[in-house]
């Protein structure tokens, strides 16, 4: 048994890898990025104590329901390789009941997923920041690009389906030269099966204002659709499947 | 040189081909689908688009549509009482309709049908700027009396009350009744002549028993219904069709069954007057004409496109005041489509398909309420089709195959929104719907009305207590719903003997089986609020604010409760409780002819006036606000997501709500998946999911809020938005601001 924080869980559809999955929200994140949508998930400590054996418990109310939808479960946060050995339990745990598992992570961390953890892991839902490590530091605030790199190639060595996830910030992440950077990187990487371009959204304000945290992009807009476009094009133009 | 088309023309044999036997001897139309039915595995790709003269058609309809939103209706024969033959022959453009029939004269032109109720068709025609024919109100005082004048001379004292305060509303006490399907399939497949006989048959059968009040009156019933198939010959004949033979062509089978729903929306002004199950049926007919070369595909797709054309075009004339309760004009004229064998071969057919391709073909409606039974093992291929439609239309329904099929039979429809009834041999008295949230309040004020005061319900000692105790609330609450449930089916009984009597159905039965099995439908709004209330008694603290007679006005709510919709038993098992518990009350009370009680948990949109009259409740729900619509849990107390909430909702006990149980989710397109081809995967396996776990029905909004908030604003821009609200879907532009600020502060299951 182990003891894990965890901020929520929740069951969503086609967002946090594929099919219906049952994802947890773990507490803590070594990182602060700008644009982050859940700051309310920034502090291990305000996470509820849950060991692995109860999230396991809350999982397989929906084993059956997953099963016949398609699906699996994603754990999430935070930052679940804060936490590795609650993480590699729960990846373990649902593995072994049958569901596809998936790693949501920024990869700061990723040193510290152990081969067990990745054992229990079908696939990695890689947040890949920027390919800048000046620019990765403006975005993230606390953090480094290169062990986000490092695990990326890691995965691949593994032969880990990885999907990765960037986010879009007009006048942030949106520098030309730095997406074709990250683009011939991932292109290089043989598993990675879809880049995720999300575009940046305020629907997170209100949690700054409850926490009474500034929010730095609150007056960032969206993407507009062409830069969407051109940016979805540079990845595609790889040969990067991408969404 | 082309071939002459000459009068001496032979008819071809009207069953050339069919298969089967047991059909033939007897009245079954479920033998004739199982003997003759060609399930598709296959995708929607051999689909065709609309034609020219197809399109032609319904622009000159929507024309009027827009007219029709401007005035409310769009025209009213406000002197000639409705019957299968009272109305001259109607077009929408008589040289182009490949099939016809209007209910009036005029397309749109509505008909008045005072049986139901001489005062709902007075308001109606007041409301809208006509006057009422004196000569009409003069038969319909004088000569004949109504249905609605019936019920009133007997209503006792305490549904009276009961009916007042709201805590029993929207009962069919001023219309039609509605909720009865006609086997419509059995005049294309025997024509009218072959069910004459079956009657006089059967009447002649009674001539040896007693003459009882029951045999007194089916034998009178029997008479009428003879009569009824008379006058629909009468009517075809008017449009130029002998039907008193089978149908021969797949046209011919189109026109006949649509002649006879058309007589029964002639005849009755029925809160819902569903098709049934017909495309499984008439595609036996299509795809023998295109096997014989008789149609293409474009012409079998035109065929169904300009019935249904003809199927949104059903009208009848309400009131502002019931359009507040059930807003946006709804007919539901719902058609079942899909489903499984009892074999365990798919009803899915072709024109399963084509159905659903006319909200491509004529663009997203409200009507015909298309309602897919779904279960897991229906074809891939109808599967993707149905979930793409919903993404882009919004505009069809799902309902549980597995669990009607054993519970019912697989020729089963549904009637009006989810309930399941065996074509041609259920039909249902229906009955609207119990508010259990106001009854709560009545548990805990003694009987007294928590708005007006009033003593509505017997009295009881009022709960004094400032924290309200989960089990001293609980058993009074269970003497309220003694009372409520005696009350209510009272109610029922006394309507539907009067509706019998008045406003009888007399082609809608001429199309059962005699005799024919009857289900006493009752239901329940507020069920979450009423959960909530009790959870957070149960697990929280509630304490009373009283006013200075003593009469409980509002509660606070200290601490956490864990609230229906979240897949939480401490919640979920009280719901159970309460469906199971009122349910059990219903069963115990005495029914008029026999007839087997059935509950829906299902609101319609009445969700928002039954809130409008309910006070304060005990979990924190505000004065007036609006209900969760149907089995939903509140808005925002569905806190893990929309597979969170349906399994909660799918626990109510189906054996305990045979008359179906509503679950209505709007999601946005990204919360489905990146991708269509995902979105669409993964929508039709949270519907497998949901099936699988017992869910029974479900309205699948895809929608962003913002779209629904532009189309408040720019109506205009938005006249064939659709949108699911309960067990029927509307045009959103028809909602009344009420409603549709509901629908948007209702739970969008996003990506947040």
């Amino acid at each position: 048994m182990v003891a894990g924080a965890v901020h929520s869980w929740d069951l969503s559809t086609g967002v946090d890898g594929p099919g219906t999955r049952f994802v947890a929200f773990l507490a803590g994140c070594p990182l602060r990025c700008r644009y982050c949508h859940s700051p309310d998930t920034w502090y291990q400590r305000n996470g509820t104590p849950t060991t692995d054996d109860e999230l396991l418990l809350q999982i397989r109310r929906y084993e059956r329901f997953i099963k016949v939808a398609g699906g699996g479960v994603t754990v999430s946060g935070g930052e679940p390789l804060q936490q590795p050995a609650f993480t590699a339990a729960v990846l373990r745990g649902a593995k072994d009941l049958g569901l596809h598992t998936a790693l949501d992570t920024s990869g700061f961390l990723g040193d510290r997923a152990t081969p067990e953890l990745l054992d229990a892991t079908d696939l990695v839902l890689l947040d890949l920041k920027s390919w800048d490590p000046a620019t990765y530091r403006r975005v993230t605030r606390t953090g480094e690009l290169a062990p986000t790199l490092r695990f990326a190639r890691r995965l691949a060595e593994r032969g880990m389906p990885m999907w990765i996830r960037f986010v879009l910030v007009p006048g942030l992440t949106d520098d030309p030269a730095e997406v074709d950077g990250m683009a011939d990187f991932l292109a290089a990487l043989p598993t990675v099966q879809r880049v995720e371009v999300l575009p940046f959204h305020r629907l997170g304000a209100h949690k700054y204002r409850e926490l009474g945290v500034p929010f730095l992009c609150a007056d960032t807009d969206p993407p507009s659709a062409d830069l969407l476009a051109r940016v979805r094009g540079q990845f595609a133009g790889r040969g990067l499947v991408t969404t | 040189m082309a071939q002459h088309h000459t009068s001496t023309a032979v008819r071809p044999d009207p069953w050339r081909g069919f298969r089967g036997g047991g059909w033939r001897d007897r009245i079954d139309v479920a033998a004739f689908v199982h003997d003759n039915v060609q399930p598709y595995a296959g995708d929607a790709a051999f689909l065709t688009g609309p034609t020219t003269r197809t399109m032609d058609l319904w622009a000159r309809l929507r024309g009027m549509f827009a007219e029709e939103r401007r005035r409310g209706v769009y025209d009213v024969d406000a002197r000639t009482p409705s019957t299968i033959t009272a109305h001259a022959p109607g077009y929408i453009d008589r040289d182009r309709e490949l099939i016809v029939g209007l209910q009036t004269d005029a397309p749109l032109r509505r008909a008045i049908m005072p049986n139901g109720g001489l005062r709902m068709v007075e308001a109606g025609l007041t409301a809208y700027g006509y006057a009422m024919d004196p000569e009409v109100r003069r038969i319909f005082t004088l000569y004949r009396k109504t249905h609605n004048a019936g019920v009133f001379d007997a209503y006792p004292a305490d549904v009276l009350a009961a009916r007042r305060s709201h805590v029993i509303t929207g009962l069919p006490d001023a219309y039609g009744r509605g909720r009865i399907i006609g086997d419509y399939r059995r005049v294309a497949l025997y024509g009218v002549d072959r069910l004459i006989a079956e009657r006089l048959a059967i009447k002649a059968g009674l001539d040896d028993e007693p003459c009882t009040d029951d045999v007194i009156r089916d034998r009178e019933e029997l008479a009428e219904q003879i009569r009824a198939l008379g006058e629909l010959k009468e009517m075809a004949a008017a449009y130029g069709h002998d039907i008193s033979g089978p149908a021969a062509t797949g046209r011919e089978a189109v026109q006949w069954l649509y002649f006879a729903y058309l007589g029964a929306t002639k005849e009755q002004n029925g809160a819902a007057m569903s098709l049934g199950r017909t495309s499984t049926f008439l595609d036996v007919y299509l795809q023998r004409d295109l096997a014989e070369g008789r149609l293409t595909e474009m012409a079998a797709q035109e065929l169904i496109d300009d019935l249904v054309i003809k199927l949104r075009i059903i009208r009848f004339l309400r009131t502002p005041e019931y359009d507040e309760l059930f807003s946006g004009d709804p007919t539901w004229v719902t058609e079942a489509i899909g489903g499984m064998g009892a074999d365990g071969r798919p009803l899915v057919t072709r024109t399963s398909f084509r159905y659903l391709q006319t909200l491509y073909n004529l663009g997203p409606a409200p009507e015909p309420n298309l309602t897919v039974l779904w279960s897991p093992a229906l074809p891939d291929g109808f599967k993707r089709f149905c979930a793409q439609v919903s993404l882009d239309t919004s505009a069809i329904q799902y309902e549980n195959d597995d669990l009607i099929r054993p519970a019912y039979s697989d020729d089963t429809a549904i009637a009006c929104c989810v309930s399941a009834m065996r074509v041609g041999k259920d039909m249902q008295y229906f009955g609207a719907r119990a508010n259990l949230a106001k009854a709560l309040l009545y548990a805990i004020n003694g009987g007294r009305d928590e708005v007006t005061g009033e003593q509505v319900a017997p009295p009881t000692a009022p709960i004094t207590d400032d924290v309200l105790d989960y089990d001293t609330v609980r058993a009074a609450f269970g003497t309220t719903l003694d009372w409520l449930a005696r009350t209510y089916v009272r109610a029922l009984n006394v309507i539907h003997y009067m509706h019998d009597r008045y406003a009888y159905e007399r082609l809608e039965m001429a199309l059962h089986d005699h005799p024919v099995h009857r289900f006493l439908a009752t239901g329940i709004a507020g069920l979450s609020v009423a959960v909530d209330s009790l959870s957070a008694m149960k697990h929280a603290q509630v304490k009373v604010l009283r006013d200075a007679t003593g009469l409980a006005v509002d509660y606070t709510v200290d601490g956490d409760y864990p609230a229906f919709g979240n897949n939480d038993d401490r919640a979920d098992a009280i719901a159970v409780e309460l469906v199971r518990d009122f349910m059990d009350r219903v069963r115990t009370q005495p029914t008029y002819r026999g007839a087997e009680p059935s509950l829906s948990v299902l609101t319609i949109t009445s969700n928002v006036v039954y809130g409008k009259h309910t006070g304060n409740t005990p979990d924190g729900r505000r004065a007036g606000e609006p209900f969760a619509p149907g089995a939903n849990p509140m808005n925002g107390r569905d806190t893990h997501g929309l597979v969170a909430a349906a399994l909660s909702v799918a626990k109510l006990p189906y054996d305990s709500a045979r008359d179906g149980i509503s679950l209505t989710t709007t999601v946005t397109p990204d919360g489905l998946g990146h991708t269509r081809a995902e979105q669409i995967a993964d929508l039709a396996g949270v519907l497998d999911g949901y099936t699988d776990a017992g869910g029974f029905h479900l309205n699948v909004n895809v929608l962003d809020r913002a779209t629904l908030e532009d189309a408040m604003a720019h109506p205009e821009k938005y006249p064939q938005l659709t949108i699911r609200v309960s067990g029927y879907a509307v045009n959103f532009v028809r909602l009344t601001r009420e409603q549709q600020r509901d629908v948007i502060n209702r739970t969008f299951h996003g990506t947040l």
